[in-house]
Order: structure tokens, then sequence, then C-alpha cells
């Protein structure tokens, strides 16, 4: 079987809102694929799900044929799922370098007696991290910020350091969660180019997006999302003309390269 | 136990659990309209206290009263302005921080104003014990269970009925949507902290005829109203009297428990059940579980 | 962990060997033993607070629970006092993971009283003496005197000297820890609780081990404290304490291990030594606290630094970032 991801029959309830109602898809191994829908249709609740910050009311979630229902996100991080954040969740207190290394953490293992010691395994393991954030940050390309603040650097830089930390707990499946919103036309289309080239590393990618042009351009699936069931699903050309989805976006035609909420 | 010690012991829990009611209110209010649990809450019984006994040698407990509710509203009013206010926008942490310190300053200029001295405070009427089915009950604490009446009372009128009132009850329930519609977020919170200012100040005059005043006793009192307000849900009012009552009354039959030394650690049953609510249900009896996750912390 | 700690540390050892020979009272090498006492359990604090992002207004309940079992065991069952130092590091564990466990998973307010409450039941259960132990609220006296490898700790000298040698020790531990993968972990739970779990920190976890930390430091110091005085009562460990703490701790800034330690030298040679407070201590601890959130959450020393040089480039912001426990998982 080729499918990374396997969601079955998945609902969640916050009390009397029912934000995911049965959704099944799954992701093909190697793929981009992105979902899209209304605001509050269930998107980042999917996130939190599959990343295990949430557990379902009921359903399922398989990764790479076994199943991570329910599983805590330290877990889920270790077995290969990564993720961003909606509304940047950038650790402000660490520099952009610390930042990456954080995402190192579930793949070493130094513990507080090791460190407090500070045994030559320990101080070993902490200069490869290191390292390890530097290629990473020079692979998205923010190697001279490398020891900026990370709050201080510009909103654009500031969604690719979060990418770059995600990608340093070395995924298999890497959940964006709105990775343009609130950048500029060029800033997408370098986020763009950057998610395809990631990509082509060998991850897998979902991408919730509101930017139509963005979804249109990288994606090789798209999922539909409405009150938290799938309305429609597959290759993006297919998915503009689809009726169901006109009919959610109030009859319009699908908006062009800026997101419906603005 | 006779009915008539049962009795006995019930007066006692009431008349503490009708405090720690009103303090309970007193940290709804704040929580509500802010989302801060003020942690100088107690103080503000303190003051409500010391004020009175001092101006209770000046002029007729019935002056004494409302001017004293008064001065500690304000003394709220100024706390909110001087130390809440200019830390809106920082983290729960850093407001916490901010309120024990408030906490411990206004105990600390209690002290240099009033020394460490435990003051009385006369009962507003009769001081002769009332038999009720054997049970002896001063006449006070019948002042403290009324006093407590008429403060919900009035609490839910105003909440209900005035535009003042439903004003703050919108912005507990939607910031946000409440600034949008003309509403004064800052006055609000400014407002809540004079009310919850004033019903401590109540609570501190009913209670000392019974308890005396001293500075320091402020912690406890806000502690134990907590525990009240977590018992019965945070922000709900009428869990605020639910869970007054009920640490009250397990307070005062947990003092009677038939073993050595019992009765020293009736604080500490309190805090006990403080301390297992939080941690098995912080959501408390009468709060939803769903609520709470909502509520930002 | 970086030229600029090792440097300090260099300062640090050659100020506590100069110091004694210029202070001639012994008396104000006491005050320096105190210090000491206090820095150990500041350094688990700040560890707990500033780094973990976390709140205890309990924690004199932990040093209560050292200088108590510590104090009985070596009085009433005839324990020699390292043992017993070690029984009551051990049974303060205990009580932190029980305590923390459940604890540890509440936030921001509820997570403050829940250690409030803590503190006090300790306070209160050192106050009663149901079982003829604690003796009651006036405590008890006759606690035998430490001795380290042979030499018995009867002098103010010989504390300064053995619990400066121990605070040394723990500090170099802690700065590691810091400067780590684990001190990672934890600054990041302080920078955002969501973000952390999704890098795969176990937050509870780092939590919990912090507490237990901290909580150790505290019954080390608690141990110390009744060994030094010889007596204990339930007086000094009461919430006034706890917040004393905080105080220490915040004055010098929270994110910062070196901070807690001056912070705590600060307020404690200005209470100790100038005897400014006095009275005024419950007032000045109210005041600090509130001053410092407000105008220097990042400590004295970094704020006023920031403040009159205005040579630490702002941007540089490593203070308390706010929000963090604010945020809901994930948002949305
Ligand atoms: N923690 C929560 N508690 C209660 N309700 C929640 C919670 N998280 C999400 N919801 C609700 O679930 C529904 C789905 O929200 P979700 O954030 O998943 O939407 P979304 O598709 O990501 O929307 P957007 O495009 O605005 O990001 C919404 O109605 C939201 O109010
Ligand atoms: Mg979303």
């Amino acid at each position: 079987m080729d499918n990374i991801l396997r969601v079955e029959s998945l609902r969640k309830n916050f009390g009397g809102v029912v934000a995911l109602d049965g959704l099944t898809f799954e992701v093909q191994k190697g793929a981009i694929k992105s979902i899209i829908g209304p605001n509050g249709a269930g998107k980042t609740t999917l996130f939190n799900i599959i990343s295990g910050m949430y557990r379902p009311s009921s359903g399922g979630v398989w990764f790479l044929g076994e199943s991570i229902t329910g599983s805590p996100p330290y877990v889920t991080a270790k077995r290969g799922i990564s993720r961003t954040f909606q509304n940047l969740q950038l650790f402000a207190n660490m520099t952009v370098r610390e930042n990456v290394m954080v995402g190192r953490h579930c793949r070493t293992k130094t513990g507080f007696l090791r460190s407090a010691l500070r045994l030559p395994g320990a101080a070993k393991e902490e200069k490869r991290t290191a390292a390890e954030a530097m290629d990473i940050l020079r692979f998205v390309g923010l190697e001279e910020s490398a020891q900026r603040g990370a709050s201080t650097l510009p909103f654009g830089k500031q969604r690719v350091v979060e990418m770059a930390r995600a990608l340093a707990t070395d995924p298999k499946l890497l959940l964006l969660d709105e990775p343009a919103s609130g950048l500029n036309l060029r800033e997408t289309e370098e986020i763009g180019r950057l998610i395809q080239k990631i990509r082509d590393t060998g991850k897998t990618i979902i991408v919730v997006e509101h930017d139509m042009s963005l979804v249109m351009a990288i994606s090789e699936e798209v999922l539909v999302l409405d009150h938290g069931r799938r309305i429609a699903e597959g290759p993006p050309r297919s998915i503009q003309k689809h009726p169901e989805v006109l009919r959610v976006y109030l009859g319009e035609e699908i908006p062009h390269a800026q997101s419906p909420e603005s | 136990m006779e009915l008539s010690t049962i009795l006995q012991y019930a007066f006692a829990g009431i008349k503490i659990g009708s405090i720690y009611a009103m303090v309970a209110l007193g940290f709804n209010i704040i929580y509500n309209t802010t989302g801060i649990i003020n942690l100088a809450q107690g103080e503000f019984v303190m003051l409500g206290g010391m004020f009175t006994v001092t101006l209770a040698k000046l002029m007729p407990l019935g002056l004494a009263f409302p001017i004293a509710v008064l001065a500690v509203a304000i003394v709220g009013c100024l706390f909110e302005r001087a130390a809440i206010w200019p830390a809106r926008r920082s983290s729960v942490i850093t407001l916490i921080m901010i309120t024990i310190g408030g906490s411990f300053l206004l105990k600390g200029a209690a002290m240099q104003v009033w020394g460490k001295n435990s003051f009385p405070l006369r009962p507003f009427s009769s001081e002769k014990p009332i038999n009720i089915l054997g049970a002896w009950v001063q006449p006070q604490v019948f002042w403290i269970i009324g006093v407590l009446a008429v403060v919900m009372i009035l609490l839910t009128l105003f909440f209900r009925f005035t535009l003042t009132g439903k004003a703050m009850r919108a912005c507990a329930a939607n910031r946000a949507a409440a600034t949008l519609s003309g509403i004064s977020v800052d006055r609000m919170v400014l407002l809540s902290f004079a009310l919850s200012a004033g019903i401590g100040a109540i609570a501190g005059i009913v209670i000392t005829p019974v308890t005396l005043v001293d500075y320091g006793c402020g912690s406890m009192y806000a502690l134990k109203g907590f525990a009240a307000a977590v018992l019965g849900g945070l922000g709900v009012s009428a869990g605020a009297v639910v869970g007054g009552l009920t640490i009250g009354l397990m307070e005062c039959f947990g003092a009677a428990l038939p073993f050595q030394g019992a009765s020293s650690y009736k604080d500490g049953f309190a805090l006990l059940i403080l301390f297992v609510f939080l941690c098995a249900k912080p959501s408390g009896i009468l709060g939803r579980a769903a609520i709470s996750e909502l509520k930002k912390f | 962990m970086g030229k600029k700690n090792l440097f300090g540390l260099a300062s640090l050892v050659v100020v506590l060997l100069v110091v004694p020979h210029l202070l001639g009272n012994p008396y104000y090498l006491g005050v320096l033993v105190w210090c000491g006492i206090y820095g150990l359990v500041c350094m688990g604090l700040s560890l707990f607070m500033g780094y973990c992002g976390q709140i205890s207004l309990g924690h004199a309940g932990f040093c209560a629970l050292g200088a108590y079992i510590s104090g009985i065991l070596t009085t009433r069952f005839g324990f020699s006092p390292w043992p017993a130092l070690g029984v009551a590091m051990l049974a303060s564990l205990l009580v932190a993971f029980v305590v923390g466990l459940p604890t540890l998973r509440l936030k921001g307010h509820y997570l403050a009283m829940a250690t409030l409450g803590f503190g006090m039941i300790i306070f209160v259960a050192a106050g009663g003496d149901p079982f003829g132990l604690t003796g009651g609220p006036s405590g008890f006296w006759g606690i035998p005197k430490l001795s380290v490898f042979g030499v018995v700790l009867d002098s103010e000298v010989k504390w300064y000297y053995f619990v400066w040698a121990v605070v040394l020790v723990c500090l170099v531990a802690l700065l590691n820890i810091v400067h780590s993968r684990v001190g990672r972990a934890l600054r990041s739970i302080h920078g955002g609780e969501p973000a952390a779990k999704a890098m795969g920190v176990h937050t509870a976890r780092y939590k919990t081990q912090t507490f237990l930390l901290s909580a150790a430091l505290g019954s080390l110091a608690g141990s110390f404290y009744a060994h030094y005085v010889g007596f204990v009562n339930p007086h000094p460990f009461g919430l006034n304490f706890s917040i004393h703490l905080l105080t220490m701790v915040v004055v010098g800034g929270m994110t910062n291990l070196w901070g807690a330690i001056a912070g705590t030298a600060l307020l404690t040679i200005l209470t100790r030594y100038f005897r400014v407070f006095m009275d005024w201590g419950v007032f000045f601890d109210g005041f600090i606290l509130v001053i410092i959130m407000l105008v220097f959450p990042e400590g004295l020393f970094v704020g006023a630094a920031r403040r009159l040089g205005g040579f630490v480039s702002r941007k540089r912001s490593t203070g308390v970032p706010g929000q963090a426990s604010r945020q809901a998982a994930g948002g949305g």
C-alpha cells in the first residue's frame, strides 16, 4: 500500500459544536495534498487530532499502517509527524537556531542527569544538534539569521523558521496550517517553492490553505471540507469546477490569488 | 451526635461559609470580566474589617459600615489602575505575581498602620445568644446570613436588569464583541474591581464581630474563598454560595472529627478539599468541564 | 556552557574566597550562609519558573519538609544527620511527585492556587502536633550539628565554605542542564506549550521532573537550615516565606540562574545585614514583586542595564515571553 496516512470516520465534538463529522480520507506517500474549506470547517481541528494535540471523539487515524489514534504528540512526533501552526507559535524566548534545535528534540536523548554532569556523549550530541540545525537553516535559506531572536524576524521569515523547526524533527509527514496566511505575493510564491522543495526530499505534505493560487500551483490533490465533512476530493482542476465546492463558496468562482477571509 | 450539637456545628459552618461565599463572589466578578484571579481578594476583607474598627470609634456603626465599604472599593480601583491595568497585556504568570504582590503590599501596609494586634468590633445587635432547638447561636450569625442574601439579591438584580450590569456580563461572555458594541471594557474592569473589593469589605465587616481582624487574616480568606469558587465552578455566582457553604460546613464538622488535634487541622481540611478538587475536577460541582476548557486561564 | 558562564563561575569563586577575609564579624559571614541556603531553593525555583514557565507559591513547604524531617529523625529517632537528610529529600521527592502529578496538569491560576494550598497544608500540618513529633507552634530544639568528612560544622566560617561549595556544585550542574537539550526543552515549554508538544517535547514529564528537582533543592536547603539553626518551628515556613522566595528569584531575573543567585544575595544582604526591612518585609516583598513585574519583568539587573545603557540591544529579547500560557492548543 502506498498511502502514508489514513483517516477514518473521524469525529470531534466540542460541547455542542461538531468540528469534524465522520471524515474519511487518505494521503498518498510523497504527495502534496491540500485541504481547503471555509472558516470553521474543521481543518485545524483535523491537524490537532492527527498530531495528537486532541483526542478524537470517535474514529481513527492510521499512520504508515499503524493506528496512532489518540497518541500524544511526543509519540506522533517521534513516529514522524510534524506540524506548523496557523497563528505563529515560535519560541520568542530563543534564537532562530535554538528554535530549530528544539525540533531535534525527539531525535536526541540527553536527559537531566547526563546533561547535568555534561558527560562526553551529551556534549557531542549538543554539537551535532547545532550542526544539524544549521544544515536545515541553510536548506530553507535562513542561515544568516541563525543567531537572531526568533521574534525579531519579519513575519514572512518567521513562517519559514516554523517550517524549518518542523523539518528538524525529521518528519515523514509534514502538516502545514495556512503557511501563506499573512504573506505577500512574492513571499507566498517563495513558500510554495519551498514546500515543493521539501516534498522533493521525499516527504509527504498536507497543506491547509485559503490561498487558491498557491493550492492550485503546488498540490496533487485537494480535499474540500465543510462543517467537518468531505464535500469533494480530487485533482485541483476538477475541484475548481466541482458544483458542491462552488456552492459552499457562496456560489462564486473560487477566488484567485487571495484568501476568502481576506 | 445530638441534634443540638449538630445544629451548633451547622450554624458555625454556615456563618464562616457565608464569608467564604462572599469572597468567592468577589473572585468570580473579577474573573469573569478579566480572566484574572485576584489574589489580593483576601486583603479587601481584612481592610473592610480594619477600616470599620477604626471608623466605629468615631461614628455610629451604621455610618462606619458604608464608608468602610466605599473606602475599600476605592482601594480596589486604585489597585486596578496602578498595578493591573498597566499589565493587562502581560502573561498569566506575570498577572499572578502582580496580584500576589499587591496582596502582600496591602497586608504589609496594614501592618504598618494598625500593627500586629487583633481588633474586635462590637456585634451589630445584642450579644445574647439565641437558643434554637438546643443550639446557642449569636445574633451576629443572622446578620451574616442576611447580608449574604442581600448581596446575592442585589448582585443578581444588578447583572440582570441594569445596563451596566448587562454590559459587564457582555464583557465576560465575549470581550471583543463587547468592545465592538461600544462597551468600554476598561471601565467595566475597573468597576469589577470596585465591586468585588466592596463585597470583600462587606464580608470583612460582618465577620469581624465574631472572629476579630488582624493584618494577616486575608490570605486564609482568599485561599478558602478560592476553594469555594473552584468548588462551585469558577465564574458561577450560585456556585460561589454553594461552594462557600460547603467549605464552611466541612471545615466545622471536620474540626469535630473524633481524632486528636482535629480542631487544629481545620484549616487543613478546606485546603485539602481545594487541592483534591483542583486536581480531580477543576471545573467544580456546578461548572461544566466544557466551559472551563473554553475560558482562558 | 559557554565562556560567559565560565567567567561568571570563576569570578564567583574568587569573590567567595576573598570575602571572608574582608569581613571581620562572624555575624556578617552568617548573612552569607543564609544567602547560600536561600540560593539553593531559589536556583530550583528559577528553573521551574523562569525556564519552565510554571509558578509555585508553595515552595516554603518543601523547605519545611526538609527541615522537619531532618530535625525529627535526628532528635527523636537517633538518625545521624546525613542519612536523615537523604530520607528528607526522598520524602520531599515523593511528596512533590504526588502533588505534582495532578497539579502540573493545571495551568496559570489553578497551578498557583494548588501550590499555594500545598504550602499552607504543610504549614498547618507543622503547626498541629497530633503525634507529638513536630512540637506544635513552638517547634523543637536540639538538632545536632552537621559534619562533613569528619569536620563538625560548628562555626559560621565552616558553614560558609560548606554551603557555598554545595551551591557551586548545584549551580554548575544546573547551568549544564540549562545549556543543553533539556534546558532548551524547558524553555520551549515557557515559549509556547503547544509548539513544544508538537516538537515532541514530553511537556508533562519535563514539568514534573523540574518540579521534583526544585523540591529536592528546597528540601536540601531546609535540612541545612535545621542543622545550621539547631531548632525548627513552623513560623518561618509560611506563605510569607514562599512569597519571599518568589521575590528573590524575580528580583534578579527569573529567566536566568545567575539572576536568581544575585537576587537572593541582594535581598538577603539587605534584610539581614543592613536590616533595612525589619517589619517592612511583607510590604517590600509585595512592592518589589509588583514593581519588578510592571517595570523590569526581566529582573533588576538586566532591566536596569537595558534602561540605563541601552547598549544591550533591545531586539535580543530573552525575556519573559508573555502569552505562552494563554495559547490554546493549536489555535484556530
Ligand atoms: N478548542 C476548541 N474548543 C471549542 N471549539 C473549538 C475548539 N477548536 C475548534 N473549535 C470549533 O470547531 C470548529 C472548527 O474549527 P477549526 O479551527 O478546526 O476550523 P478551521 O477550518 O481551521 O477554520 P479557519 O479557516 O478559520 O482556521 C469551529 O466551529 C471552532 O469554533
Ligand atoms: Mg484553522
